[in-house]
Parts: C-alpha cells; structure tokens; sequence
C-alpha cells in the first residue's frame, strides 16, 4: 500500500477520535565496512514502519497512545488494529500533561505524492573505486561509510499532509601504521557521496601519521588544547541535550538557575552562536515536526508544527530552552522545537591550521570518545582522546604523545573559557554521528582543557 | 516452559527459508542463512506520578546472509513474502558480487552440527499479556510513594519490555526458533535545593532480566523495601560529605561492579575487536591474541567466565545467529586471559573446531556481529565470605553501590565510573555516605589489585538493556553476574574538583 494510502486510511479509521497523526517512514541504506585493509560487513537494507498516535477525550482532558509497527501493510484491517491499540494505549495512559491540539497544517506540501527515495550499494560507485586504492597503500585501513535515505510522511486530522527525505551520508577513515604504534582518523558527512574524495581524506590521515613519527610523553595536567571542529561537535551536542526547558526550571539541570532557568547568563564575552536551523545549506532537516514520543521539551502533540532556527546560545548569551507548546504555555514561554543539526558560530576565519600557527605550547587534538555525563549539576562530562594527540610548540607539531588522556571538563566551561574561536566548517562527530550526524563547528582554543590521567589506548 | 508467540509461528517460516536459500545456492552462495524477526517492545514511562508516554512497537522483518567466493553479502526487508525472500537473496549475493575486488580476505568459518530446536527463555508470566493499565497504575503507586517522602521533589519511573522472536535456518539443514523475554523497570527521586542550587538524584539498583512481568511483583526483586529505603538514603547523600580525592580501598558491590566488567573484561575479550574488526568505532582490546595464556589480567582471585546459558540472564539464548548451541566457558581464570567470545568466523583463527556461540544481530535489519556473553566474575569457591567481611578487612576505604557514569578508552585501558551510593568505611565498619566520587584506574592494575572475592551468597546477576557497537549501530542486552569484591589503593577523584 502506498504512504499516501496508508496515511489516509489509518485517519479514516480514527475519525471517532479526539484527534490523530499517522507517521509513515520508509528508510533505505546501504554501508561499507572494512577493517585490516579489507571489507568485512557490507549491506543493504530496506526498512519502513507506521506509527499511529491516537488522540482521546478521557476523563480529566485528552490522553495519548503510541502504537508502530514496520509490519507490510498490504490490508486496510491492520491499519484499523493499529488505530485501535493505539486507541486503547491511550485510555490506559490517562490524561496527557502535554495535550494540546493539534497544529493546523502550514503550508501545502508539493511533494507530497511523490514516492519514497531509495538508495543502493551503487551510491559508492567512484567512492569504491578510491577505497580499492585507499586499501591497497602501505597503512592499515579501517572504517565505515553509510548511506541512508529516509522518506517520511506525516498526516494528521488536523489536516497536515508533509513529506520529507532526510539524506544522511557519512564516512570514517582509521589508518594505522603496520606495527600499529600510530593512529589516525578522519571523517566526513555527506548528502550523496558526490563530494567525498576518499583518496583525499587518507592522505589527511597519513599527514597525521608521519606527525606521529616522533614521539612525546606528557604527564596529566591542564593545557592549553586546540579543539578541532569533530571534538568541539561532540561536547556542544551534550550541551544540546541539556537544553530542555522543564528540568532547567525545575532545578535539576545545568541549565537551572536561582530563580528559574539560566537564560540570559553570559558564557562568554566572544560572539558564539550554538543554533539547530532546518534551513542550514547541506545540513537541513524537516522543516516541520515529527515525533513518536513525549517527553522533556518535545510532545507528541506538536507533530505538524512548524520547525524554526533556535538559537539555545546566542552572542555568547544562553538565550532558548526546549519547551514543547504545552511547556511553553504551562511556563509562559515560547514553544521552542528541538532541531536535527548544530552550528557553532561567532568565531573568525581563522583554520585550524592558522591557529596551530599561533600556539606557543599546547595540544592539538583530533577527536573525542565515549564521552559520558559526569555531573549533571555543572554538565561535567568524562571522556577520552583519541587517534592522535599532536604537541604543538612555536606554531609547529613536533610530535605525537604517545598515549591518549582521560578528559574531565564541561562544555559550558568550554565556551567560558575559549579564548579563540576559528572559522566554522561541516564536520563529522565522531562519537555521536549516529545519533547527530549533521554538525559545523570552529576550531576552539581552550586555555585550561582538564585532561585527568594518561591512558595507554592507541 | 512458555508457549511461542502465536503471531510469529504462524508466518510461513519454512516458506520463507526455502525461497531464499534456495535462490542464494542457485547463485552460487557457498553459505547462505535467513533469519526471520519479529521484535515487540513496550515502554511505559511516567513523570511526577503522571504518564508522559506509553509506546507499544512491533518490528519485522527478513534477512538473508551469504558468502559468494569467500566474501560476505547482507540483504534485508521489511516484506515477509517468498518473493520477497528471493529477491533479497538476490540483493545480498549482488552486495558480494560488487564488493568482492575490495575483499581482500576470503571468509572461513567453523563447523557445527545440524541443530532443528525450539527455544524459550525462562519467565512466568508475558509482560505483553498483562493490561497497560495494570503497568500504569503500578508505576503510579510507587511514584506516589517516593513522592510522600520529605526531601523528594521529582520522580521518573518507567518499565521497558522486549519479546524477540527469531527464526534462523541456513543450507546445512539448521532451523531453530527462539522466543526470549526481557524487562528493565526503573526509577529515580530527585531532591532540589533551590537555595544552594544544587540536586541530587537517586536510582533503583535493580537490574533489567530476562524475565517477565512477575519481575514487577516480588520475583527476583525486593521493590518494596527499595521504595522505602531510597528516600532516606537520598536524603543523607544530599547533606554528606564531598570526598577527599586519593587513593582507597574499595569494596565494589555486584550493583557497581558489573559494569566495571562490562566494560574492562567484557568488551576487551571479544575476539573481534581484538583482531582490530572495531577499531575505527567500538575500539579495539589491550588483550590481544598473541597474550592469550600469558597475560596477568589480575590476582589470582579473578575467574571470569562468558555464557550464554545463565537463567535470566540478558545475553542467554539456545542457538546463536549462526546457528550455534550456546555455551559456558573461561574467559580469566586464575587471573590469566584464558579465552575469548566468538563467532563461526573467529573460531578458526583461534585454532578452535567450534565457535562458542557470540553472533547476534539486534535487528532483522542488521548483520550478525560477534557480541557479548553474559561475561560474568565467579564467586569465592571455597568460602562464603560476606560483604561485611570484605568491609571489616579495611581500614580506610568506601563501599561503592549502583552505577551511574561510565567510560573507558578504546582499547580498554582507562576507565571512570561513579556510582549511586558511597559508603565511607572506616575501621571496617560504614561510616555514613560520601558525595562526588569517582574512581580511576588501568584495567590490569585495577583487577591486580582485587585481593577478595566475595562468596555465592554475595553474587548477584546485573546488567544492561543498551550495550552498543558496530557500524551500522546495534544494541544487545547483556547480564553480568559478580560477588561483592574488595580492592586495594584504587584511585579516587572527587568529581567537583575535576570540574572546577
């Protein structure tokens, strides 16, 4: 049955309801995998699932159920059970904190006819082609490259009909040495593997290597660190997460202050903008809300809503929190959507580069792993470097530490105290690209980069 | 035991296998295996005594699995038609075909008998028979009961259920079907000093298991006495005292430890990452092949052991997802790297006939990967020693329970965890609660140091719902069994002064 179809039939079937909005996702993906210099898991997939939130009037105001299945829809009866678990769920569930009604639709949507996008192993085409070359060279390969389109189509009975294709493409490349004393990574994000020179992005990495052809030792301490645009990405996506509204005003977040929230305390005296934008060229995302679940600043009942530019810091300032709408109305606030991507801005054009060029003593980084929350009162997280930690003295790299550190340090304490900020590029996160592939972030100097203990991880 | 999913024994298994194997050997598949899923979850989750979501899902779908000419080829789909099953036969023998010149190394797996078996992991009761209602008004009664007490501001409880049904059949003849069930009921109290602008929170220490809804009423966990234990205990740890960072001896209970195995002996012994196959993602291992029999992963008292046949446990299964019959083995023993978790693949490198049993794919949408064994720390075999033994052995120490932050580096060297609870010990005795600890160390050094292990009567079966690895992601749940164990001189940061 077609999305259209089943979108349609499925609002049908929840007529009698107070309200409902179908979710119908059709996802195509096809990855390579290679590790020793040869592929090992390779595939394909095809995935779809519907997902019916149904609306109801019970006592006390409106409840809400969730029910998805990615079972084929081939007979219009399996649309009706659907409505009716999800019916059933809700009654169970009780009044909804969050119940609102349902956003009337916004626009009309062109594209809404229009079938599900599908990619194929055959997106790798000239990109195979380079990685033969890449893996037949004197350094051990490793990595993963992805390719996902994801068609969804929201109707609900307030009348929104939306369709979207969200494109997302990334790469890694882990060379190592053949004695494998050295390490190094680099990674890509992309929307269709058109822009990605793989013969390009190993010779990054091999410029690295030969850095790690002299080696020093340093003790645990405080450095001055530059952090490239990966690593910055990877710890502003922890504050990302930590921006939702309603813990902030109840007093259990980071985010909370003595009266209230922190909104409107400066970080920083630079100009630093942290911002999700739909309309982000090569980084866009659906311009209009989906969600199957409930929870801190996002609600089941703002599907359809139109998605917006949020700036959660802006000009060095904390300026939004997520509220859902019924957040916002219950706190008298502005409904403030989460986003799908993540700019860093305000800083110069300065390039990584350029700004090793400038550091009389410090560490340049290449990325950041498992990154945990620590202490969620000052947003301390742990973590560790990884694939290369480079000294730089005089503006120049004179050697890799031969070892990784354990890191204890806040992203709020990174924008505190960054002392400079370079020029803002499309950058992978290397940790939480599964989850937050769409990033563009500065390099950032940070004087005082807590780095606890050595470990010995290569 | 239970009875198989109606639903999922009625699709056309055998339908499905034929069609897609048959087409796969007719393309020149040496090895071909189809594995059909039927995967349902439920999550119920409230806020302040008020459900904020309840979401049931039910996920679907075919994959097939072939090696054309030594290389691999995966191919999956939603649609459970023969047709349907040939043609992904078709794609994943493509998905060889194209990627066989960038092969370099041509795949051999390990021999194992032909195995036609039905499986159910063991639980009373089916949480997907019991009415949302009944989960609702549970989770709402003990919400109510955190929040009664002084000192609770906020509350968040919730309870996720999993049935994964798996059907698996490939070209020597093996069929099985596997039904397991798995619960994770959780809950955390938060207390608010808007003054000093500061909270604090604390969790259940329950484990999620491998059993059903008689997990929630009194089997296997005492909820209960849980209930009204934390409020006090929330209430202490908000007004203690900040730790003085440095060295301690501590003893770890299994609600702490089982992550600390999870992630320095769990994920370090699996034979894949050893080898280097997740190095660019997951990491690698500092417990190599070549160490194998040598390496002193710690004292003597360490025995560590993988399964995946512990009753209840998370990772426990009859067959795997190369159609092999599960096992138990040694891991560490004596303090050595003995061994490690493997698939039919790693077997061989190893030298060994058979695989021990460690594929798994988490979705019908992704590829078998070697994953983990309920990797479990045996107890003392020959004395029963208590917690409170352990406790009295040390004069200046803390008492760690429950985890909370975790990270370790990629080859599983440097770890950090903190905790729920910290218990100053001193003299021997419990001496009141200890805030901003965490504690730091270097795997060997770290289980070097272990000079007691508790005995049987301390063990205890934790684990985790959301262990992740590979490219693309996937998530297994994995149970970690361990006794109370005491270590000496292990590095303690107070977590304030990290982030100061």
């Amino acid at each position: 049955m077609r999305p259209q179809e089943i979108v349609e039939r499925t609002l049908a079937a929840a007529a009698h309801l107070h309200g409902c909005a179908v979710v119908v996702q059709e996802s195509s993906e096809a990855v390579l995998r290679w590790a020793n210099s040869t592929m090992t898991t390779n595939g394909h997939t095809t995935s779809g699932r519907v997902t019916v939130i149904a609306m109801v009037a019970v006592e006390g105001g409106t409840a809400a159920g969730v029910v998805s299945s990615s079972v084929a829809v081939t007979d219009p009866a399996q649309l009706a059970d659907l409505v009716r678990a999800a019916e059933a769920s809700a009654r169970d569930a009780g009044p909804a904190q969050d119940a609102m009604p349902l956003p009337d639709p916004s626009e009309t949507d062109p594209t809404w006819d229009d079938p599900a996008a599908e990619t194929s192993i055959g997106v790798y085409g000239t990109f195979a082609e380079g990685l033969a070359e890449v893996l037949a060279g004197p350094q051990r390969q490793y990595g993963f490259a992805s390719h996902e389109l994801a068609t969804t189509w929201l109707g609900t009975s307030a009348g929104v009909r939306r369709r979207w294709v969200q494109p997302t493409g990334s790469v890694e490349l882990n060379a190592k040495t053949p004695d494998l004393s050295g390490s190094a990574w680099v990674g890509a994000s992309t929307a269709d593997f058109t822009d990605v020179d793989v013969v390009d992005l190993a010779a990054q990495a091999a410029r690295r290597l030969d850095w790690g052809k002299r080696k020093v030792t340093l003790p645990a301490g405080r450095y001055e660190t530059l952090l490239p645009p990966s690593a910055v990405s990877d710890l502003m996506i922890y504050l990302a997460w930590s921006m939702e509204g309603r813990p902030a005003q109840e007093g259990r977040s980071a985010l909370s202050g003595p009266d209230g929230t922190r909104v409107g305390e400066r970080l920083t005296g630079l100009p630093l903008t942290l911002a999700c934008d739909p309309a982000a060229p090569g980084l866009a995302y659906e311009p209009f809300l989906t969600t199957t679940r409930s929870g801190d600043g996002v609600s089941v009942f703002d599907n359809g809503a139109p998605t917006r530019r949020v700036d959660w810091v802006r000009e060095g300032v904390i300026a939004e929190l997520g509220w859902s709408r019924a957040e916002a109305a219950e706190f008298g606030t502005t409904f403030t959507p989460p986003g799908d991507n993540l700019l860093l801005t305000g800083g110069s054009d300065a390039s990584l580069e350029e700004m090793a060029g400038r550091t009389g003593r410090g560490l340049l980084l290449t990325c950041l792993w498992y990154i945990r929350l620590v202490d969620p009162a000052s947003l301390l997280l742990t973590g560790l470097t990884r694939d290369g930690v480079y000294l730089v003295e005089d503006g120049e790299v004179v050697g890799e530490v031969d070892h990784n550190f354990r890191f204890n340090h806040s992203p709020l304490d990174v924008l505190r105290s960054a002392t400079e900020v370079g020029a803002t590029e499309r950058t992978l996160p290397r940790e939480w690209k599964d989850w937050f592939t769409r990033a563009a972030m500065p390099p950032v100097r940070v004087p005082d980069f807590t780095m606890s203990s050595v470990s010995l991880g290569r | 035991m239970p009875d198989l999913d109606p639903v999922f024994a009625g699709l056309p298994l055998t339908a499905l296998a034929d069609a897609a194997l048959s087409r796969a050997r007719d393309l020149g598949a040496q090895h071909a295996d189809l594995r059909v899923e039927r995967i349902v979850t439920q999550s119920v989750d409230l806020r302040d005594g008020r459900v904020t979501g309840v979401a049931d899902d039910v996920t679907v779908g075919l994959a097939v699995r072939v090696i054309v000419d030594g290389v691999w080829g995966f191919a999956s789909h939603g649609d459970l038609t023969p047709s349907r099953a040939a043609a992904t036969a078709e794609r994943a023998v493509a998905v060889a075909r194209t990627l066989a010149p960038v092969a370099v190394e041509r795949v051999e797996r390990a021999d194992e008998p032909v195995h036609v078996a039905e499986w159910v992991s063991a639980y009373d009761v089916d949480p997907f028979t019991v009415p949302t209602r009944e989960k609702v008004e549970l989770l709402t009664e003990w919400s109510h009961r955190l929040l009664a007490s002084d000192g609770v501001d906020h509350v968040q409880a919730g309870v996720a259920q999993v049935r994964e049904n798996k059907f698996y059949a490939d070209l020597t003849g093996t069929r099985t079907t596997q039904q397991r069930v798995r619960i994770s009921p959780t809950f955390t109290a938060t207390s608010v000093d808007r003054g000093a602008g500061a909270f604090e929170t604390m969790s259940t220490l329950a484990p999620p298991v491998g059993r059903g809804w008689e997990y929630l009423t009194g089997t296997g966990w005492d909820w209960d006495a849980e209930l009204a234990q934390v409020p006090e205990l929330l209430a202490e740890k908000t007004k203690s005292p900040s730790v003085q960072a440095g060295p301690y001896d501590l003893v770890i209970d299994p609600t702490n430890l089982w992550l600390t195995i999870h992630e320095s002996v769990g994920h370090a012994t699996e034979y894949d990452r050893a080898i280097g196959y997740e190095a660019a993602y997951a990491g690698s291992s500092f417990a190599t092949p070549d160490l194998l029999g040598t390496l002193r992963y710690g004292s003597e008292h360490m025995h560590v052991t993988g399964d995946r046949t512990q009753p209840h446990g998370l990772a426990t299964v009859g067959y795997d997802d190369d159609g092999v019959a599960t096992s138990t083995f040694d891991l560490v023993r004596d303090g050595v790297l003995v061994g490690y978790q493997l698939d039919r693949t790693f077997a061989p490198r190893l030298g060994l006939e058979r695989s021990n049993g460690c594929a798994f794919a988490d979705s019908p949408h992704h590829v078998p990967i070697q994953r983990m064994a309920n990797v479990s720390l045996q107890p003392d075999p020959v004395r029963d020693t208590s917690t409170a033994e352990l406790i009295a052995g040390v004069e200046r120490g803390i008492y760690v329970v429950g985890d909370k932050s975790w990270s370790i580096d990629m080859q599983r060297y440097n770890f950090q965890f903190t905790g729920q609870r910290f218990f100053r010990i001193e003299n021997g005795e419990l001496a009141g609660q200890l805030r901003d600890v965490a504690y730091q160390a270097t795997t060997t050094d770290f289980w070097g140091s272990l000079d007691a292990v508790g005995g049987p009567s301390t063990w205890v079966l934790h684990g985790a719902m959301n262990c992740g690895k590979a490219q693309p992601g996937q998530v297994a749940a994995v149970s970690h069994g361990c006794p109370s164990a005491r270590f000496r001189g292990v590095a303690v940061l107070n977590t304030q002064e990290e982030g100061s």
